[in-house]
């Protein structure tokens, strides 16, 4: 079922009848050229474009709960490409690009909405390593330009300009950055999946890994044994357990990441802004609710709640850096388990087995990633060799010394 | 979350920051014939498990110990408050 607008308008005076489930629920076969373990947003996109861009059908995702009952349902749905490095520039561009032709590529409403994304500076030495970065994203063909002050007051008269400890001095702005609806891009790419042959397994836990003389030839599951020629693990946040039942130990821990949302207000945020003095980082919904986070708790945690200090943490970020926010009334918090590895980029690529593949690592920046690392995931799986823009995703990075530290901070993961 | 000091009785969470895994107490001998994968290994890869965790906190903001507090990490439940050093001696460490 194709949808339109005129689709839409018929069901309307029709009373809405005609609106069937979007996906199968089948039962699992005893075997598949691929097997996706992780029903999230990656894995979904990961069995999307394997059926549709490299025509790997014979395929199953795999989850232990419903689809997206993980991180794409608790992330605060910015979508950007602003990265400094050329290891990570590019590949974030490829989403970018992706996410500018989901909707009519999967048909599908994904609410994204380019309404750029503002880091703002606060100081000289500040304003020059955003226009370092500005430059390092023009030359990969990022779109960036570095707002003053008087520029971004117009954007923004609401922010605290004055702070006495934190004046804002201006912004680096990446006009196509963004927002999407988190769930609809899990269900977008869940519906196209399957409508080309791929089964959607939920309720369906990976306990072990079959692997025989360095070859993986399958999954233990609460349904049974699933044979598969490739396994393609994709669980961010517990990346540790999963690759633990293959014997292997990762440069991941895992760590919560509080989110908030306030209730509804009228449109104030034009676009995502960032506090660049401490770590805040807010846009507004659709709805009205002013979405925000800040910092990871910062200790290893598998609970999706965290503790007040850090709600305290973040509410001062958002305080010094627009005190409008101070009117708002919180709705609702939350905590999402994220996978952060030892320099801050995350992992795609093959294992010491022949035929089990991990994608992971990707610490707060999934959510954005999510179409470009199943595009990439899908090329590794279907050829063998990476994509291009995700060669140096390699999970041998801390050996070989090509790591991906954005922020420099060397092998301590709930800095990055 | 309340640790429970040894020497100070409980203070909040806040006041410390962390490190990691205690194992990082363990450091490998510089002198062996695979020093170089054993510190990769050391400074690198984590067991990261689910459920208990001995962890390394540091009292920033107090009497400034190291602490290993072994810690649920899937309930943030404290069930062992340890001096790093006690630890350290424990395990063959001069200090």
């Amino acid at each position: 079922m194709r949808y339109s607008g005129l689709k839409v308008f018929l069901e309307g005076l029709t009373g809405n009848r005609g609106w069937k489930p979007v996906w199968r629920d089948p039962d699992p076969k005893q075997e598949y050229d691929v097997v996706i373990v992780g029903g999230g947003g990656h894995g979904l996109s990961t069995a999307y474009y394997l059926a549709k861009e490299f025509g790997v059908r014979n395929v199953a995702v795999l989850d232990k709960g419903w689809l997206g009952s993980g991180n794409i349902g608790r992330n605060t749905t910015i979508i950007r490409s602003n990265y400094l490095l050329p290891g990570n520039a590019h590949f974030y561009e490829l989403s970018m690009k992706l996410w500018e032709g989901l909707e009519q590529d999967f048909n599908y409403n994904a609410m994204v909405s380019q309404r750029s994304v503002i880091n703002l500076y606060h100081s000289d030495s500040q304003r020059d390593a955003y226009a370092r970065r500005g430059n390092a994203m023009r030359l990969a063909g990022v779109d960036a330009d570095l707002l003053d002050r008087k520029q971004l007051r117009r954007i923004c008269p609401f922010l605290d300009f004055e702070n006495a400890r934190f004046p804002i001095q201006g912004g680096l702005r990446q006009k196509r950055g963004g927002t999407a609806r988190h769930d609809a891009v899990a269900w977008g790419y869940a519906r196209g999946a399957d409508s080309r042959g791929v089964d959607l397994i939920q309720n369906c836990e990976v306990t072990g890994f079959r692997i025989s003389d360095g070859v993986c030839t399958g999954v233990e599951t609460t349904r049974g044994l699933i044979g598969a020629q490739k396994v393609a693990v994709c669980v961010a946040g517990s990346s540790s357990r999963v690759m633990a039942l293959a014997g292997m130990r990762l440069p991941i821990e895992s760590h919560v990441l509080q989110a908030f949302v306030t209730e509804g207000l009228k449109p104030v945020i034009p676009g995502v802004l960032t506090y660049g003095a401490g770590h805040f980082y807010v846009s507004q919904s659709d709805k009205g609710g002013l979405v925000f986070g800040g910092d990871l708790d910062g200790y290893n945690s598998y609970a999706q709640r965290g503790n007040l200090p850090t709600v305290e943490n973040v509410c001062e970020g958002g305080m010094a850096m627009m005190p409008v926010i101070g009117r708002a009334r919180l709705l609702r918090s939350w905590g999402g388990v994220m996978d952060m590895s030892m320099d801050g980029s995350p992992f795609i690529d093959k294992t010491g087995v022949e035929g089990l593949y991990f994608n992971g690592g990707w610490c707060y920046g999934g959510f954005k990633a999510t179409p470009a690392s199943g595009y990439c995931y899908a090329h590794l799986i279907a050829r063998d060799e990476p994509h291009p823009t995700a060669a140096q995703m390699r999970l041998d990075r801390s050996i070989s010394g090509r790591m991906l530290d954005e922020t420099g901070r060397g092998p301590q993961p709930n800095l990055h | 979350m309340i640790i429970n000091h040894p020497l100070l009785g409980p203070r909040d969470a806040s006041e410390f920051t962390y490190l990691g895994d205690a194992s990082l107490i363990d450091r490998p001998d510089p002198e062996a014939d695979d020093a170089a994968k054993q510190f990769h290994d050391y400074v690198y890869l984590r067991d990261n498990p689910v459920g208990e965790h001995r962890e390394l906190w540091f009292h920033e903001h107090g009497d400034r110990s190291w602490l290993v507090v072994t810690r649920n990490t899937l309930t943030h439940e404290i069930t062992r408050v340890e001096l790093a050093k006690d630890v350290a001696i424990a395990r063959g460490r001069r200090r």
